[in-house]
């Protein structure tokens, strides 16, 4: 196998995505959004509950390869808790990672968070998944963004 | 002559220039030998016009060249008229063209087109945009629990209802083949008219047209080691008279005042403005190539890297073949368990093993068989039982990776 694909297909991602955390529709979610990736068929959708600013809760359900699945699982844990910034900033920074864009500074309270998503940016020698792997924090900004229950997003 | 795809590997530039290459998407498209990749660049080096109405003699040249290219798919196909083929960028546009320019001026409100679970979009999705602005029932004759095209309901749903009955004759996501004889011989028994989607079959069995007694055949010469950008229809000549126009431009016309426009006999009614020239000319020496090593032997070749790779990925633990009925051809469909397709398909690119893995452009048929998707292998005249090796062993290595099969 080349290095790269061990690299990507790493325990963490095959945990996550055998074993998905947070995977279930919130009862009353604040916000909401469907994100699909219709050249692969992927899909993911992810419920907000936020308090102001503050992420109180959050979770996915979907279908897909083990990557956007664990891309999603590993989003939920890592933002519970933090603020509409910070998760910006994190997927700000993830994203130019995956996407070979320049790199983004963060907050040093945000390094162990980024370093986490670490083994998800393997992808970015495969072009055709990045928008697997950004499926999720697409679609959680979608949510975000609509202010309301059930956008969609599209990537392709 | 005895089939050596080791030796007919070496036509294929592109095994050279990917040493390891292991290629199983064939169906997606085939690769091109030199004889076809030279031969198009030998075209533009040394013939190239562009044709018809040229007085020169390079663009009598070339036009003689895509004009003897058409009498080379007439052979091909066995059909009786030279007129009778109609070059299109592809089996999607050959069908939008029949659905388009035959369906738009014979169907009516209250007829019914046929289709069968076991279609590519191609010929689903032009009859559903025909049938909105007309108003006709689209059809579809289901397949039985083993993956094959149920026939007896086929021939129950044929109605005097029926205008058309457009089938695959292979079908691309599973490999199941399709008795489209029976159905021309069922179709006409109702009067309706029968189009065959060969984009699978073309290139792995003799196809004779009028033996088939098909109205309509479509293939795509990219699937058949030619060119991308060109693909045939073949229509019966008393059918093709009858259609009007598909596009209207330059080259399909015989006289044009602001008032009228006279149009142009068949086929060329049908090939507005500038053709893919070098496109048609390169399918004929992709044909040309076929024809040398003889598609008796490459059916057999097909049947039996098939038979070898269903007893193969039948023996992998934690591995199901979708189900093709009683004949499968050239293509295998497979779920490995527990592990997304596209997974499979990214692991297996690290082994340089490239394979499909999605819906096919058949989500009914997968909707049908309950599956989001599956990782497909198909074959080649360049593939061998070591591909199919290398396939399995892949798999096996991507099972160890998700530690779905520990063995
Ligand atoms: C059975 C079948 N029909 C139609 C098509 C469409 O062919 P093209 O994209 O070359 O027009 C394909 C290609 O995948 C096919 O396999």
């Amino acid at each position: 196998m080349t290095m790269d694909l061990r690299d990507l297909y790493q325990d963490i991602i095959l945990d996550h995505g055998q074993h998905p955390r947070n995977f279930h529709a919130l009862a009353h979610p604040s916000h909401s959004a469907n994100g699909h990736n219709p050249l692969c068929g992927d899909r993911v959708t992810i419920y907000l509950d936020l308090d102001g600013d503050k992420i109180k809760d959050v979770s996915f359900v979907g279908r897909g390869y083990a990557i956007s699945q664990a891309s999603a699982s590993l989003m939920t844990e890592i933002v519970k808790g933090k603020t509409l910034a910070e998760a910006d900033a994190l997927f700000k920074s993830f994203h130019a990672k995956v996407t070979g864009g320049e790199e983004i500074s963060l907050p040093s309270e945000l390094e162990d968070d980024a370093e986490r998503l670490e083994p998800l940016t393997g992808v970015k020698t495969y072009p055709a998944r990045v928008k697997c792997a950004t499926l999720a924090w697409h679609a959680f900004e979608a949510a975000v963004k609509s202010g309301a229950l059930g956008a969609t997003v599209k990537t392709e | 002559m005895s089939f050596d795809p080791q030796a007919l590997r070496r036509d294929f530039p592109i095994f050279a220039n990917n040493p390891g290459l292991v290629y199983l998407d064939s169906a997606a498209s085939a690769q091109k030998p030199a004889a076809v990749i030279d031969g198009v660049s030998n075209f533009y080096r040394t013939d190239y016009a562009n044709i018809h109405r040229g007085v020169y003699r390079l663009s009598a040249k070339s036009t003689e060249l895509y004009e003897n290219a058409r009498e080379r798919v007439r052979k091909f196909l066995n059909a009786k008229h030279f007129g009778e083929i109609v070059f299109v960028r592809g089996a999607t546009e050959g069908i939008n063209l029949v659905a388009y320019s035959w369906g738009g001026a014979f169907l009516k409100p209250g007829d019914e087109v046929l289709l069968t679970e076991l279609e590519h979009h191609a010929n689903i999705v032009p009859w559903q945009i025909l049938r909105d602005r007309i108003g006709f029932k689209i059809v579809a004759a289901p397949i039985d629990a083993t993956g094959g095209l149920d026939l007896a309901k086929l021939e129950a749903l044929i109605s005097p209802r029926t205008k058309l009955v457009a089938v695959t004759q292979l079908a691309n996501a599973t490999g199941a083949m399709v008795p489209v004889e029976t159905i021309a011989r069922l179709a006409h028994a109702k009067g309706a008219k029968i189009l065959v989607d060969g984009c699978q079959a073309a290139p792995r069995l003799a196809v004779d047209v009028q033996a088939l007694d098909c109205d309509f055949y479509v293939f795509s010469g990219h699937k058949i080691y030619g060119p991308t950008g060109i693909g045939v229809l073949y229509a019966k000549k008393a059918i093709l008279d009858a259609m009007p126009p598909f596009q209207g431009g330059g080259d399909m016309i015989l006289n044009v005042t602001f008032e009228k426009t006279e149009f142009q006999e068949p086929p060329v009614r049908f090939e507005a403005g500038t053709p893919d020239i070098s496109g048609a000319i390169g399918l004929a020496m992709a044909l040309d190539y076929v024809d040398a090593i003889g598609r008796d032997a490459i059916l057999a070749h097909e049947e039996a890297l098939t038979g070898y790779g269903v007893d193969i990925v039948s023996r992998l633990p934690g591995v199901r073949l979708v189900g093709a009925g009683q004949h499968r051809l050239g293509i295998l469909s497979l779920e490995v368990e527990g592990i997304h397709p596209h997974d499979v398909a990214t692991l297996l690119d690290g082994h340089k093993v490239a394979v499909r893995a999605g819906h096919h452009c058949a989500q009914p048929l997968l909707d049908k068989l309950g599956l989001g998707a599956t990782t497909r292998a198909s074959f080649g005249v360049y593939n061998d039982e070591r591909d199919i090796d290398a396939f399995a062993a892949a798999v096996k290595a991507a099972q160890r990776t998700f530690k779905t099969v520990t063995r």
